[in-house]
């Protein structure tokens, strides 16, 4: 009971944290007209963008929305949609 | 072996037979001598230690948390201002569950600026989860060094003590102090050895992240050790006279109690002048007694619940207050005695703020006014013509 169980937990328990429910507006990454300058995937401030070769998406699970990869898109082909269910 | 030292010497020689792997500490007033003297150990090899200098109180709480987390048993001290820039950290060591020591040196906090003694610093980090002790005398602050490191490092407690003494009052001042043995000590407190450390060996994560689905049930815990730990500081009390033959009460001291119909309640070194004062009226043939705090945190309400309840009149007489509320001992006292049977009248006095002296006679006026009125927040011997009176 007093033991201190419940602070310390196995390296990487923050996957565990599907920090993607926080989201109210997620970013469509429309493809359009990608230049594969990779400023999305260098700017997400979670390290949750991926992809290579003009295809490129994020991982829901943890993106939080914040919007800072639509927002410096030179291309401005990412587009922040409001999540509705 | 009894030696004629200066308390700050006497603590830095108990925290030596502690056998702390690791001590970070900032300089400041009245704490400096402690630390200086451990510094001083470690640099003459009596004391194995790694003694890391850090750049501010922040950085010292930070070690001491990290050293604690590897397995290692830390050791710091401050005071006042110093105390405040360590809070953030102190919260956090609490919540890890790391059982470090830190000793609280107690003076006024700004502004204005004060270097003197009072106890408002320590009632900063009341609610974080430490174990609090108070000290009287140098004796006791020395011996509750090794206390506190058993206390808090047992298994099923696991938290972090604070061991509070009064800013120079005590650290300054010279007494005879018997002096811990090593080797006994080495069998009062055994190596530190937690069941969960931070090595590469076995990599853990300290300090996740905890959702709305965890966090109350961790702080359950914490509340549910915090209380259990009452028992522990009672247990090493004991087993420290019968290892040491000294016994300073575990979570209060009762003094004079036996048909006591007024008892002044407070926390430190005051206790030695309340004593006395209350030993010249018994010998007037009034019925005072005192009640000493030793344990702030947990607060122990049992023990004052029953210490007090056949009183008639209750004084608490406090070196810190809540502005904007009320004394914070004042304020609990009260709450442990309320709705229950027999329930004495209580005061509350604030006094000795900022290292105004508490000289027998305030003392003396304080229980004359406690006997005959029911007051709280009275500050003692205030100077009129400084507050715009006459």
């Amino acid at each position: 009971m007093t033991k201190p169980e419940g602070t310390v937990s196995k390296p990487g328990s923050s996957k565990e944290y599907k920090t993607g429910a926080w989201r109210t507006k997620r970013p469509i990454f429309k493809l359009l007209k990608c230049n594969d300058c990779r400023i999305c995937v260098a700017v997400c401030p979670d390290g949750v963008v991926f992809g290579t070769n003009k295809k490129y998406w994020a991982d829901l699970d943890y993106c939080k929305g914040c919007g800072i990869c639509a927002e410096e898109c030179p291309m401005k082909d990412i587009e922040m949609i409001v999540e509705v269910k | 072996m009894k030696k004629v030292i200066e308390g700050s010497m006497a603590v830095a020689e108990a925290v030596k037979v502690c056998r702390p792997h690791v001590i970070s500490a900032y300089p400041i007033t009245p704490q400096t001598h402690i630390v200086e003297n451990l510094s001083q150990f470690v640099a003459d090899e009596e004391l194995k230690a790694e003694f890391v200098n850090v750049e501010s109180e922040f950085g010292a709480a930070s070690v001491v948390l990290g050293a604690s987390a590897t397995g290692a048993r830390a050791y710091s001290a401050t005071t006042a201002q110093g105390l405040l820039l360590m809070v953030e950290v102190l919260f956090n060591i609490a919540g890890l569950r790391l059982p470090v020591v830190i000793t609280c040196t107690n003076r006024a906090v700004s502004a204005p600026i004060n270097i003197w003694n009072d106890q408002q610093d320590a009632m900063t980090i009341r609610d974080s989860g430490w174990i609090m002790l108070f000290a009287e005398d140098n004796q006791e602050a020395a011996d509750m060094h090794l206390q506190a490191f058993k206390i808090g490092e047992h298994p099923e407690i696991m938290l972090p003590v604070m061991v509070n003494m009064d800013g120079f009052i005590l650290t300054h001042a010279f007494e005879p102090i018997e002096l811990l043995d090593q080797k006994v000590a080495d069998e009062f407190l055994p190596p530190y050895k937690p069941e969960l450390y931070l090595t590469t060996k076995n990599p853990l994560t300290f300090g996740i992240l905890a959702e709305p689905d965890w966090y109350m049930e961790t702080r359950y815990r914490l509340q549910k050790a915090i209380e259990a730990s009452s028992d522990m500081i009672e247990e090493v009390a004991d087993q420290f006279k019968k290892t040491f033959g000294r016994y300073q009460g575990g979570l209060v001291e009762k003094y004079r109690l036996d048909g006591a119909e007024t008892v002044i309640v407070s926390m430190g070194s005051v206790v030695g002048t309340i004593k006395e004062v209350a030993d010249e009226l018994r010998d007037k043939g009034k019925k005072i007694g005192v009640l000493k705090i030793r344990a702030f945190r947990p607060f122990p309400k049992e023990a004052i619940y029953d210490a007090l309840k056949n009183v008639k009149n209750v004084i608490v007489m406090e070196k810190a207050i809540s502005l904007g509320a009320t004394g914070i001992l004042y304020d609990e006292i009260k709450a442990a005695l309320y709705g229950r049977p027999n329930q004495p009248k209580v005061s509350g006095f604030i006094a000795g703020l900022g290292g105004r002296d508490i000289p027998k006679e305030s003392i003396v006026k304080v229980i004359k006014k406690g006997e005959t009125s029911e007051v709280d927040n009275l500050f003692v011997d205030l100077k009129e013509h400084l507050i715009g009176g006459k």
